[in-house]
């Protein structure tokens, strides 16, 4: 078994690793909306303000983007490197996505976007605005298959263990693209991506508009921000509602965590607001709304909702079963046409799994004990208290944020964006916010999914390649190193480029060959 | 099953060649950039010059190097096996890799973001190492290929790893390394040499010169040792084209001069280290009589030569065991099942394409001469 150190070194390498990486991809999905928007109206209405805007925020766009490809790839070696029985046991399915992505997004996404910073005096204003939308559609495409891939360790579907190959192998590729989670963790992501773009832009646009420089590119910024991150905020809220009603159909252990509700509730469930844990780790006080989460995760006031005991009991008797299914395995090892064997096997195979769980306790999992057993299905509940406040925090962030863009949509609308410098300062000290719920997100997304790497299919301690603890000591000091570094060099960059903000003459428009984009410059050849 | 219209082992096959075709796509356009970042210092003296060589890539770097990127998924995808031993078991080259390939991105970015000498020289050598540190490793990597790779795999395949990385540096994984990089520094020379011209052009002639001489001999003295020195891996048990993947139903020997059995059955495959040859004979002397294009056309049919030569060398094999040569993965033991295969497969026939498509046109867009005048119109030039 490998060494139960490596295996905590490398989750948090992973982890570390996949929230820095994080930290740029949400708002490379919100930017480059943000960013062909204003560059489209800038070929619709030939205003120079526009293209000022998107000049500026296109060069902070590049800085965050650099440090999006730089933690990227690394998450992609990651799965080899440190989860290399992971990437035996699920590379037939969670390959192809990745894989597919390569191919039909990033591909898009990062050939374009030499373009769209090389391209500005190459192209006329059409195609350079199509490359921009490109660009940004390659980023969409990215986290479609991305989300696709992660979509598929939430809710395993579309696959089947094969004993002649020892893994997981696709059975309904539609299935694992269809997948009700993927599609639903997709919208909720990239919404959230938009909100985290709409902040940014809306809170520098703020700052200029408190120092009272560059007002025209501010004005209009904050206008397309506001709008995008209204629309955006409304659709993270109500997908994230979707992806708890998914949750509910596919991973209950994961609902009943974040609800710290060790009980099962029973029809129509209510809502916690905050709870206090007494000293057993179970809530000792807590503020209840009847109903709510009864409506949020099942539609219905009918259906009780499993608590953790309830699903701790089942995970037993799925544990059990999974032993049947590694019996008949060992069978089928020894004599591949032992039909009995392979017949007993597809019976119980989709509880291996929780048979797996047992590796953790002795290597000889057939002769486990009833004891041992039971410790297996107590491993299947995640900490419920870090989940429990990191869904409260991430909620609490994404309704503000309805709230926030409501009023400032209305603000816009009214043209009265620099009405009250109290408001423009709270656009300006909220920018870290939307980074908190996001990194809350996938908080509750990968820690709620613990024990599992795949959920109920390979646990997490069974998945990691089997390195020195040397390995991790170097590795993972060298990403914390190098990603801090780095990313307090992005910062200070940006933190600069913002000071010195939107360039007031652009080289652009002082080469000879620029010309207002009118319709009759479409004519125009692309300089050499 | 039925339902796949290819049988398994044409798909195995076409997935070799596919990946062949995406290392080599990796190293004949993210190979420029490597290459260009490891002439760096010394091809491009001043701050001017040295812009120069980083707008003649700042353009088209980032698509090139999702050739690795597919690269790498395609080999999770459709060899996961090979993507887990090896990832793993080659860790901490890994990770100098990853070191380089985080440094290239900020590297190009914030460089020319600061009017500073010493700034700037910071980055210059982030973006040396960026180009010079995966040049070499890739190679290195590929040369315990043929050595094989100390790794065992339980019944359950599970993969040990019973090597370090300085295991990897044998002195023929360091011939293999200095071929990769001198490989890649031509083809960034002969860019270079095609794209700017004064005295960076004149440098790059000159080193692109000693860089294909470089190629060509080295890559004989690999080819000499690997055919005729080595112990090669030979599989000696009927394996089943058809079969399940699970590289445990095989046994395999090893025999000095196996890696010469697929030149004598196959004969054709003698073709790959002709055109390694031919290419970086044509490389030269197209960088000696300033033949631009005809440049960069040597030095990538000398990358198509070697890398095939050293897929074809090592066929069926794609990473042996030292340690345990029947759990050598090969072509047939090593894939992903069928119907991913196929999947993958039909993604690659609509998108490669595409891709090829979109990427000419902006090569297009972005063709001509990279001078210090021509930087000074765009303000987004790095």
């Amino acid at each position: 078994m490998v060494d139960p150190l490596v295996v905590e070194l490398s989750r948090l390498q992973f982890a570390a690793t996949a929230m820095y990486h994080f930290i740029f991809v949400p708002l490379t999905l919100g930017l480059s909306f943000l960013i062909a928007v204003m560059e489209s109206v800038f070929v619709m209405t030939g205003r120079q303000a526009w293209r000022k805007a998107t000049l500026f925020w296109g060069t902070l766009f590049g800085i965050n983007f650099a440090m999006g490809v730089a933690t990227g790839v690394v998450m992609e070696f990651q799965f080899g490197m440190n989860w290399s029985y992971y990437s035996h046991y699920v590379g037939d399915v969670f390959g192809a996505p990745l894989a597919i992505e390569g191919l039909m997004a990033f591909f898009l996404e990062a050939t374009f976007i030499g373009l769209f910073f090389f391209g500005w005096d190459r192209l006329k204003p059409a195609g350079h605005l199509a490359v921009t939308w490109l660009m940004a559609l390659g980023a969409n495409f990215s986290a479609l298959w991305i989300l696709i891939a992660n979509g598929w360790m939430q809710n395993p579907v579309g696959a089947s263990f094969n004993p002649d190959t020892m893994r997981m192998e696709v059975t309904d590729f539609v299935a694992v693209i269809f997948n009700p989670v993927a599609q639903a963790k997709f919208v909720h992501t990239v919404s959230a991506g938009y909100v985290t773009g709409s902040v940014f832009v809306l809170a520098i646009s703020a700052l200029f508009l408190l120092q009272k420089k560059h007002r025209d590119v501010a004005i209009r910024s904050m206008v397309v921000a506001a709008s995008f991150g209204l629309a955006s905020a409304l659709s993270v809220v109500v997908l994230g509602d979707e992806s708890g009603y998914v949750a509910t159909e596919h991973q209950k252990m994961k609902i009943a965590a974040m609800e710290a509700m060790y009980e099962t509730e029973k029809a129509p469930a209510a809502l916690t607001l905050f709870a206090i844990p007494g000293a057993d780790g179970r809530p000792a006080y807590q503020v209840q709304f009847p109903f709510i989460l009864g409506l949020i995760t099942t539609r219905s006031l009918d259906r009780d909702l499993p608590g953790i005991s309830e699903l701790t009991e089942d995970a037993a008797a799925r544990v059990a079963n999974g032993l049947i299914a590694y019996k008949a395995l060992q069978a089928i090892r020894a004599n591949g046409n032992d039909d009995a064997a392979r017949a007993t096997f597809d019976a119980n195979k989709g509880d291996l799994g929780y048979a797996l769980l047992l590796k953790k306790y002795r290597p000889d999992i057939e002769n486990a004990t009833g004891e041992e057993i039971t410790k297996a299905a107590l491993d299947t509940v995640p900490d419920v208290w870090p989940l429990f406040w990191s869904f409260r925090l991430m909620v609490a962030v994404g309704l503000f944020y309805v709230g926030f863009f409501a009023f400032w949509f209305w603000k816009a609308s009214v043209h009265r964006l620099e009405s009250s410098r109290g408001w423009l300062k709270v656009a300006l000290w909220t920018l870290p916010f939307p980074w908190l719920a996001i990194e809350a997100g996938w908080f509750i997304a990968e820690y709620g999914r613990q024990p599992w790497v795949v959920e109920g299919v390979l646990p997490t301690f069974y998945a990691a390649s089997g390195l020195h603890v040397w390995d991790l000591v170097i590795s993972l000091t060298f990403f914390l190193v190098t990603y801090s570094v780095l990313l307090a060099i992005m910062v200070w960059l940006m933190v600069r480029t913002i000071k010195h903000g939107p360039a007031e003459k652009s080289v652009l428009d002082l080469s000879e060959d620029f010309t207002p984009p009118t319709r009759s410059a479409a004519t125009l050849e692309p300089a050499e | 099953m039925s339902a796949i219209p290819l049988d398994y082992e044409t798909l195995r096959l076409i997935w070799w060649a596919l990946l062949g075709i995406l290392l080599i796509g990796f190293a004949i356009m993210g190979g420029m950039d490597l290459g260009i970042g490891a002439l760096l210092p010394f091809v491009a003296k001043t701050d001017e010059e040295r812009r120069v060589l980083l707008n003649l890539s700042g353009p088209t770097w980032e698509g090139n190097q999702v050739w690795l990127v597919l690269g790498g998924g395609a080999i999770f995808a459709a060899w996961p096996a090979i993507y887990a031993a090896s990832f793993s078991g080659f860790y901490i080259a890994m990770i100098a890799i990853l070191l380089a390939l985080i440094l290239r991105p900020v590297g190009f970015k914030f460089r020319g973001k600061v009017d500073n000498p010493t700034w700037r020289g910071i980055w210059d050598w982030a973006l040396f190492v960026g180009g010079f540190v995966p040049s070499l490793v890739f190679g290195v990597a590929v040369g315990n290929l043929f050595l094989g790779v100390p790794f065992r795999l339980d019944d359950t395949l599970r993969v040990s790893y019973e090597g370090n990385f300085f295991g990897l540096l044998t002195p023929f994984a360091l011939v293999t390394g200095l071929v990769s990089l001198a490989m890649l520094i031509t083809q960034g020379a002969t860019i270079i040499a095609a794209r700017t011209n004064g005295v960076v052009a004149d440098r790059a002639r000159r080193y692109g010169k000693w860089a294909a001489a470089a190629t060509l001999g080295l890559f004989v003295v690999g080819g000499v040792i690997s055919l005729f020195w080595l112990n090669g891996y030979e599989v000696t048990s009927l394996q089943n084209v058809l079969g399940p993947s699970n590289p445990l139903n095989k046994t395999v020997v090893l025999a000095q001069g196996a890696w010469r059995t697929n030149y004598t059955t196959m004969p054709w495959s003698i073709l790959a280290p002709t055109l390694a040859v031919i290419g970086s004979v044509i490389a030269y002397l197209a960088l000696d009589l300033r033949a631009k294009v005809l440049g960069i056309v040597g030095s990538s049919l000398s990358i198509v030569g070697i890398i095939a030569t050293a897929g074809l060398s090592l066929f069926p094999f794609l990473m042996p065991s030292s340690v345990d040569p029947a759990a050598s993965f090969t072509v047939w033991d090593a894939s992903s099942s069928q119907m991913t295969l196929f999947i993958m497969l039909c993604a690659t026939i609509i998108f490669l394409p595409i891709i090829l498509a979109y990427t000419a046109w902006v090569y297009r867009v972005m063709r001509g001469t990279v001078t210090t005048t021509s930087l000074n119109r765009n303000p987004n030039a790095y």
